[in-house]
């Protein structure tokens, strides 16, 4: 039982963050709103040259072959950020599923591919049918009901909705016919339940990091802004909202890194952790942006204030992979009726 | 291993063990409450039967009592504790609060005059912080302790004193200097409450029992070597020994787990009369208490890796308190109009009630909430003090 991360995985965060940091400034994600158009080559290649798209690769198929525990303060990162490229997407879910897959020679040879950025990949699946793309997508991994299917991005035609975050558009496949499925039935179903596990953990690490960003946004603005010959940050009405958005996030983060902990399982207890997490770090994301926003007053609801891009963000991870009409429904099947064992003994128990 | 979220084989055999020796130990009917006076001796007898098993403080060195158990242990132990329905630890201000206080202040000769009788259940601590008019706003405390030869004597009025009805010492702050040095003036020292110059007198809380009490100190004499630390250091010890309240001892994640698990029982056995949207608020009292758990273990490592607690602790509380209050609230709802009977053998109300009461003084004790949300606003986020 050890609940802190290592030292190579806060130093991969770290190597990260700087990285995020000088490619995607504030002034960056402007312009990527302006123009409503969120590619970039560059920034695809130096995550690339980070390795970032290796991480969840198995060594012997060209990655780093690490888990998903080691992926969750990236995750944050890219929240942090506002990262617009879909890099949780392409290495922390395509990435393990395309792994598991791998027995199939043609995965087999797509994986380093994935690995070094070459290969970029956009993922749909019931409860996430509209997928943000990477700049020259290549492949569509279509995860149905009962089949998992990888199509050429040629073959399969997708119908671009824009979203109010402008920096991630999101591409709606139709279904296509000739792409032989790689996995069908049992097989595929478990697939799928992993993949939306993955998806809805690593959005809710994404929203951790936007919210400590939002926060220190605010906390930043708090601290300069006089009212009255005081900087609004020392009245406790403000103190008071601040510090209520800070519990609410501290105690989301948590049940996040719980949660990818058992990504590798398809049991209820993973169900449960993954809508936990979901639930509580998008409520996390939204009292921060509320409360940021409040912080700021009318300059919280200008275009010209960064505080947009984040929260604009918050809002389209909230309803990805699993919206809160669908995670609470789920955890309170699982936990009022009956199929979870409950009881402080249980927490950390697996179940098979 | 980093993030590593499962028992070792040892940990898992010590879950056993706890688990073989509470069946076998706690009472098979609740004890009275032990905010009356027969209640408190009936809790009293319970320490006893814990250091007879040696399960007082599992986390304190073996010379003091304890087993030189890890956190992680300890957790484990509170789980199988609360899971068992054992009774609340009538000790608690000694054991969670006064003792990591004393380990890390205390003199070597303090150490061992006062943890092991503690450990042992034979001295039963009360806290003396609050004062009329130093709440809040504790560093404009009055109590005095003016030296006289090798003793203090002491003079002042504490009040809300927790367990200091039925308790034999108390720990507070008293000032050794002058009044306008505030937080400089202060020393932290330990006093016997049946002592000639001290007078306790109960406060009825508002289920009617004497919960708290008031502390008069009358030229109360206590030897030099009851002070812990050094003269003045008072303010930083008594905040260190806040810090053990609010952080990671005095509320055991168990404690909410248990009782949202009961939630989810009542929600089942009313789901059919309920308001519907009281599945929520269901859902949420069980997320919140698993956070608050996780939580735990996450400090818990942070502390094995050599990490230490500070502002986090005004996190924890907050976080408990409002947890708690919420969970309640909503087996009150719940309940509906059998949520205001009085506790009767065979219903459902019978332990909701004292509980929701309880839950009440949550968001109050231990530093109000507000206190909390300035201490995180200004030493966690960094705004400016008001």
């Amino acid at each position: 039982m050890d609940f802190t991360f290592s030292e190579e995985q806060q130093m991969m965060a770290a190597a990260f963050r700087e990285l995020a940091t000088e490619l995607c400034p504030p002034s960056v994600l402007r312009a990527v709103f302006e123009a409503r158009d969120q590619h970039s080559e560059e920034r695809w290649s130096r995550l690339a040259e980070l390795g970032l798209f290796g991480v969840r690769v198995p060594s012997e198929h060209g990655g780093m072959g690490l888990e998903d525990a080691d992926f969750v303060l990236l995750a944050e990162e890219a929240g942090r950020a506002a990262l617009p490229e879909p890099l949780i997407e392409q290495a922390a879910l395509a990435a393990p599923a395309l792994g598991e897959l791998a027995g199939a020679p043609a995965v087999a040879a797509l994986l380093p591919e994935l690995a070094s950025g070459r290969m970029r990949i956009a993922v749909a699946h019931p409860q996430n049918p509209g997928a943000p793309a990477p700049p020259g997508l290549t492949h569509w991994l279509l995860c149905g009901t009962d089949s998992v299917t990888l199509a050429e991005a040629g073959a399969v035609r997708a119908v671009r909705a824009d979203s109010i975050d402008a920096a991630r558009p999101l591409y709606f496949p139709e279904p296509t016919a000739g792409a032989a499925p790689l996995a069908r039935g049992v097989t595929a179903t478990a697939l799928g339940a992993r993949l939306l596990n993955r998806g809805a953990s690593f959005s809710a690490a994404q929203c951790l990091g936007l919210a400590e960003r939002m926060l220190a946004l605010a906390v930043d603005y708090a601290k300069e802004r006089t009212q009255f010959g005081r900087a609004i940050g020392s009245y406790q009405a403000i103190k008071h909202h601040l510090a209520s958005a800070q519990v609410k996030l501290e105690f989301a983060r948590p049940v996040v890194y719980a949660a990818v902990t058992r990504l590798a399982q398809t049991d209820v207890r993973a169900t449960a952790a993954a809508s936990h997490a979901k639930l509580a770090a998008t409520e996390a994301a939204d009292l921060a942006a509320r409360t940021a926003m409040q912080v700021h007053g009318a300059m919280g609801y200008s275009w010209e204030v960064d505080l947009h891009f984040f929260m604009k963000r918050a809002w389209a991870l909230s309803g990805a992979w699993g919206d809160r009409n669908f995670h609470a429904r789920r955890l309170q099947q699982l936990v009022c009726g009956g199929d979870l064992a409950l009881g402080p003994d249980q927490m950390f128990e697996r179940t098979a | 291993m980093a993030l590593d979220l499962q028992f070792t084989p040892a940990q898992r055999r010590f879950r056993t063990e706890v688990r073989t020796w509470l069946s076998a130990h706690v009472p098979r009917t609740p004890l009275p409450t032990l905010e009356s006076e027969a209640g408190f001796a009936a809790h009293r007898a319970w320490e006893h039967t814990l250091a007879g098993g040696n399960w007082a403080m599992i986390t304190w060195p073996k010379q003091y009592g304890g087993r030189g158990a890890s956190l992680i242990d300890w957790l484990i132990f509170e789980e199988e504790y609360y899971r068992a329905g054992a009774p609340l630890r009538v000790n608690q201000n000694g054991i969670f609060l006064l003792g990591p206080t004393l380990m890390e202040f205390g003199t070597a000769a303090q150490k061992a005059r006062f943890l092991p009788p503690m450990a042992a259940g034979e001295e039963m601590w009360a806290q003396a912080w609050s004062e009329p008019q130093a709440g809040s706003d504790l560093a404009a405390l009055r109590a005095t302790a003016v030296r006289d030869g090798d003793s203090y004597l002491l003079r002042g009025h504490k009040i809300w004193s927790s367990r200091a009805a039925f308790a034999d010492w108390c720990f507070g702050i008293f000032r050794t200097g002058a009044a306008s040095e505030r937080h400089q003036g202060l020393s932290f020292i330990l006093v016997p409450l049946r002592h000639p110059g001290v007078r306790v007198r109960g406060i009825r809380q508002i289920q009617g029992e004497p919960g708290f009490a008031e502390i008069f100190f009358e030229d109360a004499r206590v030897p030099l070597d009851h002070r812990l630390g050094d003269e003045g250091q008072g303010w930083q010890i008594a905040m260190a020994t806040a810090g053990f309240e609010r952080g990671l001892m005095l509320r055991s994640p168990a404690r909410f787990q248990v009782a949202a698990q009961r939630l989810v029982s009542l929600w089942r056995s009313r789901k059919d009369e309920a308001d519907p949207a009281l599945v929520g608020r269901v859902l949420q009292a069980w997320m919140d208490a698993e956070a608050y758990a996780l939580n735990t273990y996450r400090t818990a490592s942070r502390l094995m890796a050599g990490g230490s607690i500070g502002v986090e602790a005004s996190l924890n509380k907050i976080f408990w308190s409002e947890l708690d209050l919420d969970l309640h609230r909503t087996a009150m709802s719940l309940l509906g109009a059998r949520a205001a009977l009085l506790p009767q053998a065979g219903t459902d109300a019978d332990a909701w009630l004292e509980g929701f009461i309880f839950s009440l003084a949550g968001p109050i004790y231990a530093g109000s909430n507000e206190i909390q949300r300035n201490l995180i606003a200004e030493r966690l986020l960094g705004l400016p003090r008001g």
